[in-house]
């Protein structure tokens, strides 16, 4: 895919202040000799199993598919990995290296909170001292992810600046790393900032998709006709698309934020209303104004309201490999009911856009198809403002 | 033609004064208030001064230059309108003047449009805290065909990376006093008189510390090895962009003592 080190076609890059570029470039040395080491890929591969219980399923959602009554319907389960989302994948891998690289301390961002708790997590069981920094408004949208990074040990910081969200909680971040760039690795939650980032991510989800790849061989003796997966930086769906990639056949579909409509000021779909620009690291696409200030952007979902997307998933866009859609977020709490009454299985509300993305497909499939979805996240965390959503008052608060 | 920022600190040397070089965002108070401080500044002792086109997201910067960034923001303040203000700046005024902003306000602009409106407006070189040396090849063929300067930036964090940066830079080298974000310090790094060794050593034009400087015991200290100072937050802090005028005062009087201070 990248033909220069660190792009993917025009976009990815290294757009960082000089401050942490050391920082960066250590980082760059050691993921480049452990990331094919044979030993430290045996130590990822036994966390990812004893620790984080992977493989996750590919369940045959045969209830979904019946009432669909188009394409055979797999879910991918990574929400039955320990901590409830596929965040885990990359949180043990860059800790994991973080240890070789002989660093003391974490730094995290999270929107939704999935990837700070697995962020917290991991720092508790390698002993790392971590701070997580998150956007005022999310901390709020999700106080029972902020206890449970508490609990685990970890410092949260409330991100009081721009929009209070995921973008500034990135900010903030990268400001302490530019003050302790020598003790502190930042463990980036998404395929996104700058290279070796980007790769480095996509490299530790990519067992999603050779994971998956293998199961529907196993169990179809051949591949999907789809892959869906939700997409805000974009890193459950390069995981999700990565291996299939060179497979032509497969059609890999992301589901982007349009919250109340693309065509209103309050969504985040950056594929869509997006252009290019140079932000958080890396060259991608960005929505953004004339001017180029990055736009507030909404979601239902806190983990999916980010105004960028990955490099590779711009470059997937711009050489159409990959197809992008919208969902609204009557359209993704529609999906995060379904599926609920359906199979059973509650989805997280990010997660949800991938399940509504489905939804939709599945009409203008035949029976005779098979379609992959990425269930990135579990749901608990939602049920409380998808009830709020829905005017339903619980006692909670 | 020789650049502005070149002539400037060439004739520094000459003789053999330290260059102060002040920041601030413009917009902040207001379009007005911008220029005002500006020729408050020259008058007051400035050599060089640096202004900010305000950022949603400066990543770079301390909370002082955020907030203030945000205020002129507010102010519906943008590139273009800048511009037009170094213009209006440009008929009173010869000093050297740079742009101080980040990538992706050149890169939406457009390149090509953007060295072009330097050139016109009288811009003379631009600091861009979110392009490091791997990313030069992003502006700095179009920033020389224009005859603008983009101005390198090193950290005591840089390490090996010292040599390549130092070696290359053009105008002045920003030596960034400390990790971290722009902001206001009591201390400094202890150790930046060897911080500065190694720069010198590579460096081929005048090395100046910014980051953290505020006051004129610093200024004092740090002429001892560095060529000049940059003082960013300091001054922004001043603004109240309801007294204009105290504002203009107080920026005059902060930039006249760090003045005085290196001139001793």
């Amino acid at each position: 895919m990248s033909q220069e080190k660190g792009r993917f076609g025009r976009f990815g890059g290294q757009y960082v202040p000089e401050t942490v570029m050391h920082a960066v470039e250590e980082l760059d040395k050691a993921y480049n000799k452990y990331v094919n080491d044979e030993e430290f890929n045996k130590e990822l591969r036994t966390l990812y199993r004893d620790y984080a219980s992977r493989p996750s399923l590919l369940y045959y959602a045969e209830k979904m598919t019946e009432d669909l009554g188009g394409p055979k319907i797999y879910i991918k389960r990574e929400d039955l990995n320990h901590t409830g989302s596929h965040k885990i994948n990359n949180v043990l891998g860059q800790l994991l290296l973080a240890k070789k690289m002989g660093k003391k301390r974490i730094i995290a961002e999270t929107g939704a909170g999935q990837h700070g708790v697995a962020t917290a997590t991991v720092a508790a069981l390698m002993g790392f001292e971590c701070t997580v920094y998150m956007g005022r408004e999310d901390t709020e949208r999700q106080s029972l992810n902020v206890y449970r990074m508490e609990l685990l040990g970890s410092k949260v910081v409330p991100v009081d600046s721009g929009t209070k969200t995921l973008k500034d909680a990135i900010n903030e971040a990268m400001r302490d790393w530019s003050a302790n760039s020598e003790t502190t690795f930042y463990c980036i939650g998404s395929v996104m900032g700058p290279y070796p980032y980007p790769e480095m991510v996509r490299n530790f989800q990519k067992i999603i998709s050779e994971e998956a790849r293998a199961q529907i061989l196993e169990a179809e003796g051949r591949l999907p006709d789809a892959v869906v997966a939700c997409v805000g930086g974009g890193s459950n769906a390069m995981g999700m698309f990565y291996n299939f990639i060179p497979d032509e056949g497969v059609r890999l579909i992301g589901a982007e934020a349009a919250g109340k409509g693309v065509d209103t000021a309050l969504h985040a779909a950056t594929i869509t209303k997006g252009s290019v620009g140079i932000f958080h690291g890396m060259k991608s696409l960005f929505l953004q104004n004339e001017e180029g200030q990055i736009d507030p952007v909404y979601s239902i979902s806190a983990g999916l309201d980010y105004p960028g997307i990955g490099p590779e998933h711009a470059n997937l866009f711009e050489t159409k490999r990959a197809e992008y859609v919208d969902i609204t977020d009557e359209e993704a709490v529609c999906a995060f009911e379904y599926l609920s009454k359906t199979e059973g299985i509650i989805p997280a509300i990010e997660s949800s856009h991938a399940v509504a993305a489905a939804l939709k497909e599945a009409k203008k499939m035949t029976k005779d198809q098979i379609m992959i979805i990425c269930l990135s996240g579990r749901g608990d965390k939602d049920v409380y403002s998808i009830a709020k959503y829905r005017g339903v008052k619980l006692d909670e608060e | 033609m020789k650049n502005k920022i070149e002539i400037c600190l060439d004739n520094l040397k000459a003789q053999n004064k330290k260059a102060l070089i002040t920041y601030i965002t413009a917009g902040c108070g207001g379009y007005e208030q911008t220029e005002e401080a500006v020729l408050a500044m020259e008058k007051a002792g400035a050599d060089l001064i640096e202004i900010g086109v305000p950022f949603s997201d400066p990543i770079a910067e301390g909370p002082v230059i955020q907030q203030a960034s945000l205020k002129a923001l507010n102010r519906n303040t943008t590139l273009v309108g800048t511009f037009e203000m170094v213009k209006k700046l440009r008929e009173k005024t010869e000093m050297p003047l740079l742009l101080m902003l980040y990538i992706n306000t050149i890169f939406r602009f457009g390149t090509e449009k953007f060295f072009a409106c330097c050139k016109d407006a009288g811009i003379d070189g631009v600091i861009v805290p979110d392009l490091p040396y791997e990313e030069y090849d992003e502006i700095n063929g179009t920033a020389e065909k224009y005859g603008i300067i983009p101005i390198s930036l090193v950290t005591p964090v840089s390490f090996e990376r010292t040599g390549k940066i130092a070696s290359q830079a053009k105008g002045f080298l920003y030596c960034v006093s400390s990790t971290g974000v722009t902001g206001v310090r009591d201390n400094l790094n202890t150790n930046l008189t060897g911080f500065f060794d190694t720069v010198k050593e590579y460096s081929k034009v005048p090395n100046m510390l910014g980051f953290g400087i505020s006051k004129p015991e610093q200024a004092r200290e740090i002429k001892t090895y560095a060529d000049g100072i940059i003082v960013g937050s300091a001054v922004v802090r001043l603004i109240d962009e309801d007294d204009r005028a105290g504002s203009t005062a107080k920026i005059a009087e902060l930039t006249a003592s760090l003045r005085a201070a290196l001139d001793e």
